[in-house]
């Protein structure tokens, strides 16, 4: 059987390589004429993607640990079966078998497979990455598979209305217009295909198309291969079944399905964290067809702001990692001890947040905090604005469902005033409060609300409110005496660190940093004019704008997707990965201690690229303990 | 008038806001705290706590107020809100019959469940998208729905009787012009019996305040209370 290409991508000439029957020529490398003789195919116009392993040599590792990769890899190059880290270990026959099944699958939905087979075709679970399929399109052993490419200009149009509603007064065929316009759905239902929840479009609107979905997803359920996945044209279904619920992720942005499913985990978190698990088990028990609407109001808006920071494109999310403030060891340690000084006995955990990024945390020795229950707060606080909404302080029944499933804590949030000496906002003044953004205004760069910062104290004791918030008064006091309050502010105003103060002169544009030990991460700021290398040079000098903001960071985001998802791709062991497209060159590199992605402009060099990660990897090292919270403050 | 200079007595009162989903319950804390008003408000997540002064001519009344969800789930914590309340506000939108009949319901559970001493107003919430010529000063008590481009589905009349029946103070609102909404926490300021005032220590006085009174306060209508003070805060 012939090698399936999706017809309908031909947005790119690239996809004209996975069909070759040979290795396809490499796309001229720039700026290294040291090479040798490259060759390019006349049919391939534009060359968008080129991998190589990376000179290994010119890296030291921050763990002490030293030319752990073999130098003659740089010969993968040209030749990337040769490489063992490289080419995902699949040996030919195995290869040839896959291609069989895999192009009868760019068809058929994709299934879970059986026995041995599972563990070749599960790497494709990320095929539809572009540094993926381009790793595979150097494999003569690997088919081409269905793709979805996204043009460096084109693939994004129409990105800045993808968060604007659906107005309510136009006509059924206009709104259904509209929304299949959008690049990204996702639908929860209920496995009787009640519809539960829709990013975009009122349910009425889609009833039909929900019904779609649970016909096919049913259809496989009885057999023993439960749906995963499937593509249509250009958008990649991704379906994940939990319990009586189906939640299903539609993607134009060319994210993997793990990077899907675990949005989609993301969603049911939530749920889990509005209702408790036995309270979700209870409801569907009794009555399968249940409209769970009802029991989730109020939770829609927390869903969405949930579903467009995944749209948006979420380093956090992407790396199942938090993010710090980055303050000296000795302040963080002191703002720890004056928060561990008046701990509340009912206080199970405090928090200390400036705009979006942890500053301080007491916990418990036995308990630490799971990212994804961070995740879960940090959206309720700052992406969605139900409890700004509320304007002064709040108190919160929710489930964390990584810390117990079963039950609900209490969290008393209160966000302290902008005016520095003031030491009692929940005392309103006659001043307006600063407005709500909605969930429409973007700003996803470092300008966003720099100067929020919230207390979050969380007690098992639901009656422990007035005990938090005498909590809550007296820290403010503290803080306030102590200066530590404006030292946050001034911090968080700063933004993130600019990557030309970590490494001057490098032609790095943009970086993530991950410290796995540590479940925490770094990245750069976003404000930088390459971060998003565009074509269009137009671009950086209108960076003010929402719509460019928006456009740049989904395009970064876009690209680390696709290293990550290269780098996690199963049975794929990379260590080091080296791309280069027509807008951009991308660096990736695990370790047991970190992880590291880089962007930088497409006629960088690897060399060059290579010793930016060098030094950023040094100074993260270096400023460990100002980066991370290590261990935090504990009772 | 208030006077703000001469120093006053100063009590604070748990005030606690009921009332289905979406009805105005959080627009009309905001009007009342910082003269605000948003079109399309994201619903409130838990309860929000707000305190606001209230300035009468012989004391201040500090509100303690409890902004709750009101949301089904959490219908077993409402107790945690209006235990030891000296005051409930409890809102529909008089364009949404469901709203009324779910008020009633709270005002019933307030009544079986809330100190005896609670002071409960009834607020149809929404006047300006009825005909009603809502901050012109009339009551227009007799409009009826059948007009053209009025949304009202509930009637004064139907409203008032029930809140004379029941003894609740009745005001009909607009948090987005800010019509009645300072009167109604006005009234209620100046229906909670002196008796059941203690002056203020701190956040949670209120709470702490009012677990010993026992009279019960029967209102006949907010034009029995001094309806005329503003709030001066
Ligand atoms: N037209 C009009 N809309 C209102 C009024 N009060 C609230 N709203 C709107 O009704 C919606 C729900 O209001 P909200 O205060 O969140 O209701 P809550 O759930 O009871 O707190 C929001 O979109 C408000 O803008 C009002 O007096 N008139
Ligand atoms: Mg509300």
């Amino acid at each position: 059987m012939p090698p399936e290409v999706d017809a309908e991508d031909n947005n790119c000439g690239a996809h004209e390589v996975t069909s070759s029957p040979t290795p396809p020529p490499l796309p001229p490398r720039r700026r290294q004429p040291s090479e040798g003789p490259v060759q390019v195919a006349p049919s391939q116009s534009k060359p968008t993607t080129a991998l190589s392993s990376i000179d290994i040599s010119t890296l030291s590792f921050p763990d002490g640990s030293r030319g752990t990769f073999s130098t003659s890899a740089t010969r993968a190059v040209s030749t990337p079966n040769a490489s063992g880290y490289v080419t995902p270990s699949r040996d030919a026959a195995a290869g040839s078998d896959l291609a069989d099944s895999m192009s009868v699958m760019s068809f058929a939905p994709t299934m879970r497979p059986h026995g041995d087979l599972a563990s070749l075709v599960a790497g494709g679970l990320n095929r539809k990455s572009r540094a993926w399929n381009l790793l595979r399109s150097q494999t003569e052993t690997v088919p081409p598979f269905e793709r979805i490419e996204l043009g460096a200009a084109g693939g994004l149009d129409g990105f800045e209305r993808e968060f604007d509603a659906i107005p309510d007064n136009a006509t059924d065929d206009v709104r259904l217009a509209i929304f299949k316009s959008k690049m990204k759905h996702y639908m929860i239902l209920s496995s009787a295909g009640k519809p539960i929840y829709s990013r975009h479009g009122d349910l009425s609107l889609i009833n039909s198309y929900m019904g779609v979905v649970q016909t096919i997803i049913s259809f496989y359920e009885g057999a023993d291969n439960p749906l995963l996945g499937f593509t249509a044209g250009n958008a990649r279904f991704v379906v994940f079944i939990e319990g009586p619920l189906y939640f299903v992720a539609i993607s134009r942005l060319g994210e993997s399905d793990s990077q899907l499913r675990s949005q989609l985990e993301a969603l049911y978190m939530q749920i889990l964290s509005t209702l408790t698990l036995p309270t979700l088990q209870k409801i569907f028990v009794h009555r399968p067809s249940t409209d769970l609407r009802k029991p989730l109001e109020g939770t829609e808006s927390l869903l969405s702001s949930l579903a467009d920071g995944f749209t948006k494109g979420s380093p956090s999310t992407l790396l199942g990692a938090l993010e710090c403030l980055r303050m000296r060891k000795s302040q963080r340690h002191a703002i720890n001890n004056v928060f561990l000084k008046i701990r509340s006995e009912k206080l199970l955990y405090g928090l200390i947040v400036a705009g979006g990024r942890l500053v301080s945390v007491i916990r418990p020795r036995k308990h630490s905090l799971h990212p994804s229950d961070l995740q879960i707060i940090f959206n309720m606080l700052f992406e969605s604005g139900g409890i700004k909404a509320g304007g002064g302080e709040s108190w919160i029944p929710l489930c964390l469902p990584a810390f117990n499933n079963r039950g609900y804590l209490y969290m008393y949030v209160s966000f302290f005033d902008e005016r520095p000496d003031t030491t009692f906002p929940s005392e309103s003044s006659q001043e307006p409060g600063a407005s709500d953004n909605d969930n429409n205004g973007y700003d996803g760069d470092d300008s966003k609300e720099e100067d929020e910062i919230a207390l979050i104290l969380i007690s098992p004791d639901k009656e422990s409110f007035y005990d938090l918030k005498e909590m809550r008064d007296k820290f403010a006091a503290q803080l306030t005496k102590t200066g530590y309050l404006s030292l946050i502010r001034s911090v968080a105003a700063e933004g993130r660190p600019k990557i030309q103060a970590i490494a001057p002169g490098t032609q790095i544009s943009h970086f993530l940093y991950k410290s796995r030990a540590n479940v925490q991460f770094c990245m750069s700021s976003l404000l930088e004019p390459h971060t998003a290398p565009s074509s269009s040079t137009a671009t950086a000098a209108a960076a003010s704008d929402t719509a460019d903001k928006m456009l740049a960071r989904r395009r970064l985001m876009t690209l680390y997707h696709e290293l990550h998802a290269a780098m996690h791709a199963k049975h794929a062991h990379l260590k080091v990965l080296h791309a280069v497209r027509e807008d951009a060159a991308s660096l990736a590199w695990i370790t047991p201690v970190f992880e590291f992605y880089c962007i930088a402009g497409p006629n960088v060099s690897r060399a060059a690229m290579a010793q930016g990660a060098n030094r950023v990897i040094q100074w993260a090292k270096r400023e460990e303990e100002r980066l991370f919270i290590i261990g935090g403050g504990v009772f | 008038m208030a006077d703000s200079n001469a120093p006053k007595p100063s009590s604070s009162v748990k005030l606690v806001l009921l009332g289905e989903a979406a009805v105005g319950k959080s627009s009309l804390v905001l009007r009342f705290v910082n003269n605000d008003f948003q079109e399309n408000k994201e619903p409130t997540i838990g309860a929000a706590f707000l305190t606001q002064k209230c300035n009468l001519p012989t004391r201040t009344i500090k509100f303690e107020i409890w902004d709750t969800a009101g949301q089904e789930r959490f219908a077993s914590l409402a107790p945690m809100y209006y235990r030891n309340a000296q005051a409930a506000l409890v809102v529909y939108d008089l364009t949404k019959p469901t709203s009324l009949i779910k008020a009633k319901h709270w005002v019933a559970e307030l009544q079986r469940q809330a100190s005896p001493g609670i002071v409960i107003a009834l607020v149809g919430n929404k006047l300006d998208l009825t005909n009603d010529e809502a901050g012109a000063g009339g009551d227009a008590e007799d409009v009826g729905a059948e007009e053209s481009g009025d949304a009202r589905k509930i009637s004064t009349e139907e409203a008032k009787t029930y809140a004379e029946e029941e003894g609740l103070l009745f005001f009909e609102t607009s948090a987005k012009t800010g019509y009645h909404v300072t009167e109604v926490f006005t009234a209620i300021a100046n229906a909670i019996p002196e008796t059941s005032l203690k002056t203020a220590r701190g956040p949670g006085a209120a709470h702490a305040a009012s677990r010993t009174e026992e009279q019960r306060v029967n209102l006949n209508g907010p034009r029995d209370s001094n309806a005329k003070e503003t709030c001066v805060c």
